[in-house]
């Protein structure tokens, strides 16, 4: 029994129920989403601790042998993403406190949160490969919710979007696991590893493989099937964003490293050079979407498309070392756009919009916060020493040692446009004067409330702390990337670790 | 049968797909649930149509007697339709909201947050 794998899942569910019965104490809730989630990062510490010092944590449920029940497994990559989870959970909740608009309290924001971190915590620790799915609906169901909260017409026409494609990722991921479960007989992901690998016939094995990237690459807003992303993660209010900025996605790519190392390598020529090229397309579609953007969310949206390219390709290249450049970025990239989203949330308190043109001289009234913006982008963009430039170093250095010279270039080029975009965002939003006709606006006239600065500025700030912890202190969290990168590269392992007790 | 099974999950899966590119959103929701209905009836014929008694084992006996049906497609199956009626239900609602907010059901004109 160990009680550090199920309390990531457990807190929130249970937070979440919590909240539902205090429904008409929006007071309460408020108090408890931030307990919660504080709790949550403790946990996904704890967990992390126990994970490094045992490998493998493995959980059966109903203590029945590991291939009949439903297992939750831990290893490094996934700790790894419940901490960020814990992470980015503490840091909405905070930032919810001041910036959620009090109808979307009142309709049950911070329940359908904890439904959204509980479905993340359990796609991220679960071991079987139906439950996945079922995790998913969770998390869906919850962003769905969060995404229409409101009502307006945008967010409307982005849910559409959003939910359409998202439901069909799902029915293809459930016909996949279907004849997956025709094939090899079996539903837990280790099992299916170890009956994949004896296979007469792999062939069959590479479609359904390919039905599974098609549908994390829809979750993963992968090239070519990205598009429900920028046109939905601008439109809700902004921690909201944020939210799914920082982890919706982040599940597709996490769902795509697991099975790619794990179940699916019986034919590594042929998927991972599909995925190396989807990542290419992903990374360059996305930074000249961006660059053809004049909208603050909208930009830092295309943005994520950009940067799930090099995620990406960190796992189509498939080499130790580009892993390791994968999970870093991954640990980076939700840290910093989180970030970004959350400043780009205050700019709108400030002056009341996203339209670049609309913006301007944030930086002669707050310097600070055009510091506090300046060291996500710049992370971001990947200037050294902060933590983009490390995590694109080692993934462009596995590139050119595994001589994908035009992948790598195109992810070098993707680099300058990323920075180009961000001197952007900073030359219109910071630095040129106030437009004439925003004069009359809030900032100017010292009109905004302060009684919230400190829950917009404390997540903005540790973010940002972290980012530099990241990009200062390298060397520990290199390390942390590597070992969950060997975890990854040595399937046997996850499989003995799970079905090992079943065998004895 | 399996056969036949096959090409009707094959034609379920086109119309969904079909009704999926109209540009009504009425029948796009209506494509969704032709698609989480080819999805089930994918599961269940592709994981063997066998023709068994239920899986239950006689008292004191360790294994079953005879042929028996295998349980868990159809508990996936049993789960995926409780999803999908969920997710759906969620989807009308959205179509009927949206439809009030945007005033249109076509999908050509929600393109405001496009670009």
């Amino acid at each position: 029994m160990n009680l550090e794998l199920v309390l990531p899942i457990l807190i929130p569910l249970i937070s979440g129920a919590l909240s539902v019965a205090l429904w008409r104490s929006v007071r309460y809730q408020r108090i408890l989403a931030v307990l919660a989630t504080a709790l949550l990062l403790a946990a996904s510490v704890w967990l992390l601790r126990s994970t490094i010092d045992q490998g493998f944590l493995v959980m059966e449920m109903g203590s029945w042998p590991a291939p009949f029940s439903i297992v939750f497994v831990s290893d490094l990559l996934s700790a790894i993403m419940i901490v960020l989870t814990g992470i980015i959970g503490l840091a909405i909740a905070i930032y919810s406190l001041a910036s959620t608009p009090s109808g979307h309290e009142k309709f049950g924001y911070y329940p359908l949160m904890h439904l959204l971190l509980a479905g993340v915590a359990g796609s991220f620790l679960t071991g079987d490969i139906f439950n996945l799915f079922v995790w998913f609906e969770v998390m869906l169901l919850a962003s769905f919710a969060l995404l229409t909260l409101g009502g307006e017409r945008a967010q409307m026409e982005g849910a559409i979007k959003y939910v359409t494609l998202n439901l069909f990722s799902s029915a293809i991921f459930l016909s996949a696991v279907g004849l997956l479960y025709g094939t090899v007989g079996t539903l837990n992901m280790a099992d299916i590893a170890q009956k994949v690998a004896t296979l007469e016939d792999p062939g069959m094995v590479t479609v359904v493989s390919m039905m599974f990237m098609v549908s994390f690459g829809i979750k993963a807003a992968a090239f070519p099937l990205f598009f429900w992303l920028p046109a939905s993660y601008h439109t809700p209010q902004v921690a909201v964003s944020a939210l799914f900025a920082g982890l919706l996605t982040k599940v597709g790519v996490y769902a795509l490293y697991r099975v790619f190392t794990l179940i699916f390598t019986q034919d590594v020529e042929y998927t991972h050079t599909i995925l190396l090229w989807a990542a290419a397309l992903t990374m360059l579609t996305g930074v000249l979407g961006a660059a053809a953007q004049f909208e603050f969310r909208r930009i830092l949206s295309f943005h994520i498309v950009s940067q799930i390219g090099y995620m990406i390709l960190g796992l189509a290249l498939f080499t130790p070392l580009a892993i390791i450049g994968g999970v870093f970025y991954i640990m980076h990239h939700i840290i910093v756009k989180t970030n970004l989203f959350l400043v780009s949330g205050i700019v709108y308190r400030l002056l009341g919009s996203y339209e670049l043109k609309d913006l301007g001289g944030v930086y002669k009234e707050r310097p600070m916060l055009a510091l506090l913006f300046l060291i996500p982008a710049l992370s971001l963009a990947g200037i050294p020493p902060l933590s983009g430039f490390f995590a694109k170093f080692v993934v462009i250095r596995a590139g050119l040692e595994a001589e994908a010279y035009v992948v790598t270039g195109i992810a070098l080029l993707v680099g300058l446009l990323t920075l180009y975009s961000m001197i952007k965002i900073w030359a219109e939003v910071f630095w040129k004067k106030t437009p004439e006709h925003v004069k009359s606006l809030s900032l100017l006239r010292g009109e905004v409330k302060t009684s919230h600065n400190w829950a917009y500025h404390i997540p903005v700030v540790g973010l940002a702390a972290c980012t530099l912890y990241i990009g200062l202190n390298g060397q520990p969290i290199y390390e942390l990337a590597e070992m969950a990168a060997d975890q990854l590269m040595n399937p046997e392992l996850y499989i003995e670790a799970v079905l090992g007790g079943a065998q004895q | 049968m399996e056969s036949l099974m096959a090409y009707v999950v094959g034609i379920l899966f086109a119309a969904a797909i079909y009704m999926m590119l109209r540009r009504s959103i009425v029948k796009l929701v209506i494509g969704l649930i032709m698609l989480s209905n080819a999805a089930n009836l994918l599961i269940f014929v592709v994981s063997g149509m066998t023709r068994g008694a239920p899986p239950l084992l006689p008292e004191g006996a360790d294994a079953p007697l005879g042929a028996v049906a295998d349980p868990l497609p159809q508990a996936l199956i049993l789960t995926a339709i409780v999803i999908a009626f969920g997710v759906l239900a969620f989807a009308v609602v959205l179509i009927r909201r949206a439809y009030e907010v945007v005033g249109t059901d076509d999908l050509d004109q929600m393109k405001d947050t496009d670009t």
